[in-house]
């Protein structure tokens, strides 16, 4: 779950991390009252899960209540890779010395958490000329660590106290909400040397959820997928019009990777995991169906012991139930095919002996009606 | 902290032992979780299929029986009277961790663990006591492992897989069956094929596992079937050229056409920028010189291109 800066600026503030006096804004009565709360000049900041908000303009500094309003409005329907701000965030401005790179991720190659830090902040992290990465112990960095670090980045006198300060606390926040990433960038030198994180990337580990009931209220899941959450499905809703059911993350991944390479485009990603039945199935036609840009479905069902016979009764029952209208193209390896082909003759569902061949038709059916309207 | 495996461990001998042995491929495996359902279904299809299962263990369900196999309380209790070294792990997420402690403490060698949605730090954990104790983890998140015709500890279906010198590498469950069907039908059968799971973190990477299969004499080829996010690829291309892997290698990697930044299914799954994307990892193999296959249908063509030079 990736969280919102401001939310990950709750955590940050939870643990000690400074972070400027702020005000979330949903409305511009709520962006005044933030207004004189902070005094002006101030920062509004759309709050996005998707990245570059900075270059895609949707960071604003607004000198004066004047600015206030036009400037508000402008981020709340300024869309940035497709995604419109929940809230919009109201900042003091911090009296900067000079900014930082600090972030703690899971390395996926080393097995462990390493803290990557630079003396250049508000870059983009891949792009900085020097920076210094330490593996952290599963129990956390040790201020050695972060000194060390502090030294190798060149800062001095009490920039290393507030540099062991500020990733000591970043360290025990990873590890007690478990996050796979939290990052700061920049961090903020302030005159006084201390410092403080003008900006929050934080990612808490999905499979950890359970241990975490405080962080629920940051959960934002669409209806959709908290039916598709509840049935155990992986779901992800995409652009186009193909739906793409399967048994496996991976074998979905796949067709979708085919899908495309036949010049089609997928409008949702479903893997409803390892139990193949009747229930199962109906319950991933249902989710599907409420997906109103999807014209036809894809369906990839691989393994010894799906009964294709109770996958073709779904398919049948789903449409017995008017639960959709749309053609399905279905590629079951298992036993009984013959049996489901039969069953599904004269509806609108149909059985392929591989999935290139159910993808090649569900493209050119698509591709007909498209050229008949 | 080391990333190959020491020479020591050889999973053939661990799984199936050697030829001329009394219990060749008969190895007794302990499945933690035998009276799950997810546990009681996968423990009767992998007895059909050969597997040796000797002891399950359900806390509270000691002295009785699953189908003629005693349960026991304990891991130390099953081991003590089996002899075992491996355990089938088939408990719901939650209790992993102490599953998978108990098992290590227990003396086991080699720990299947099967599961998903396990938390991160708990994966980390137990990787870190294993390593202690010289013990190997396979998964989480994991299909498991089969030595065709002979034995499984997992949940895969048997009908895909066949006998043979080809070992398949996976880090997807399903398509880890649909390509070594495909294989299969070609005529390619395996002598391994083993899930190195979906999830971000892997008890056996895909470097650990090549060095699992580099010197064996029984094994021809190898096939790997990756997916986006991370960077196991990357690092597998690397380790082919630096250590002049001669064994030929077929790759199929899934989700070029996925969005970034959204999880695919797997936890595992997810691009950021261009760390973890399909083209990062079709450019690595190239250099290693690692065909790619568009999508499961070609790879054995892929393969039957690579045996013939």
């Amino acid at each position: 779950m990736r969280l919102l800066e401001y939310q990950g600026k709750e955590l940050f503030d939870e643990f000690g991390i400074r972070v400027p006096r702020s005000h979330l804004a949903h409305t511009i009565q709520e962006a005044r009252e933030g207004g004189s709360k902070l005094g002006y000049p101030l920062v509004i900041k759309s709050q996005l899960t998707v990245g570059g908000r900075g270059k895609a303009g949707a960071i604003l500094k607004c000198k004066n209540e004047e600015e206030l309003e036009p400037k508000f409005n402008e981020l709340l329907h300024k869309e940035v890779k497709g995604e419109l701000p929940r809230s919009i965030l109201l900042e003091e401005m911090a009296d900067i010395k000079r900014e930082l790179y600090l972030s703690m991720f899971l390395n996926r190659s080393k097995r462990c958490y390493s803290l990557i830090s630079s003396a250049e902040g508000g870059i983009d992290i891949e792009s900085a000329g020097s920076k210094v990465m330490v593996d952290v112990p599963i129990d956390g960095l040790s201020p050695q660590q972060a000194e060390e670090t502090a030294v190798k980045l060149g800062l001095n006198g009490e920039t290393i106290v507030s540099f062991v300060d500020f990733t000591t606390k970043l360290s025990k926040l990873v590890n007690e909400k478990e996050a796979e990433l939290a990052e700061i960038n920049p961090v903020a030198i302030l005159q006084d040397d201390s410092f403080m994180a003008l900006d929050s990337k934080v990612i808490i580990d999905d499979n950890a959820m359970f241990r975490h009931p405080e962080l629920k209220k940051y959960e934002h899941v669409s209806e959709l997928e908290k039916q598709a959450e509840v049935s155990g499905f992986s779901l992800v809703e995409l652009d186009g019009n193909v739906a793409i059911i399967g048994n496996g993350a991976g074998l979905v991944m796949s067709t979708l990777d085919m899908v495309s390479d036949a010049g089609g485009r997928a409008g949702a990603f479903l893997d409803f995991g390892g139990r193949a039945t009747t229930e199962t199935i109906y319950e991933a036609l249902k989710v599907i169906s409420k997906i109103k840009r999807v014209e036809a479905i894809l369906v990839n069902l691989f393994g010894g012991i799906v009964r294709t016979n109770l996958v073709a009764q779904a398919i049948l029952d789903a449409y017995n139930n008017n639960l959709m209208n749309v053609p399905v193209f279905a590629r079951i390896s298992g036993a009984e095919s013959e049996k489901a082909k039969e069953m599904l003759q004269g509806s609108k569902a149909k059985l392929y002996n591989t999935v290139e061949e159910a993808i090649q038709s569900a493209v050119s059916t698509l591709n007909d009606s498209r050229g008949s309207t | 902290m080391t990333t190959t495996v020491e020479k020591t461990f050889n999973i053939f001998d661990i799984l199936i032992g050697t030829e001329g042995e009394e219990d060749f491929g008969k190895k007794p495996v302990i499945i933690q979780g035998i009276t799950g359902s997810y546990g009681s279904t996968h423990t009767r299809l992998m007895k059909a299929y050969g597997t040796n299962i000797p002891a399950g263990v359900t806390p509270g369900r000691g002295g009785q029986r699953f189908e003629d196999i005693p349960v026991y309380n304990t891991m130390s209790e099953a081991v003590q009277a089996t002899g075992a070294q491996i355990s089938g792990i088939f408990v719901p997420a939650p209790f992993f961790l102490k599953a998978a402690v108990e098992a290590i403490d227990s003396g086991i060698k080699l720990l299947v663990a099967i599961p998903e949605h396990i938390p991160i730090k708990d994966s980390i954990k137990v990787l870190e006591y294993a390593r202690k104790n010289g013990a190997k983890m396979i998964g989480p998140n994991t299909p498991g492992v089969i030595v065709p015709e002979v034995m499984k500890v997992g949940i895969m279906p048997a009908q895909p897989f066949k006998a043979g010198t080809t070992v398949v590498f996976s880090r997807s469950g399903t398509l880890m069956y649909d390509v070594s069907y495909n294989l299969t039908s070609k005529g390619y059968g395996q002598r391994l094929c083993l899930g190195i799971g979906g999830d971000p973190i892997n008890g056996t990477n895909l470097i650990e596992a090549f060095d699992l299969v580099r010197d064996r004499e029984d094994v021809e080829s190898i096939v790997v079937v990756g997916e986006i996010g991370g960077d196991a690829e990357e690092q597998l291309a690397q380790y082919i050229i630096n250590t002049n892997f001669i064994k030929p290698v077929i790759a199929y990697i899934a989700g070029r056409a996925a969005p970034k930044e959204k999880r695919m299914g797997h936890a595992g799954a997810i691009v950021y920028g261009d760390y973890g994307s399909a083209e990062s990892k079709v450019a690595n193999y190239a250099k290693a010189n690692v065909p790619v296959a568009k999508r499961p249908a070609e790879v054995p063509e892929l393969l039957a291109n690579k045996l013939r030079k």
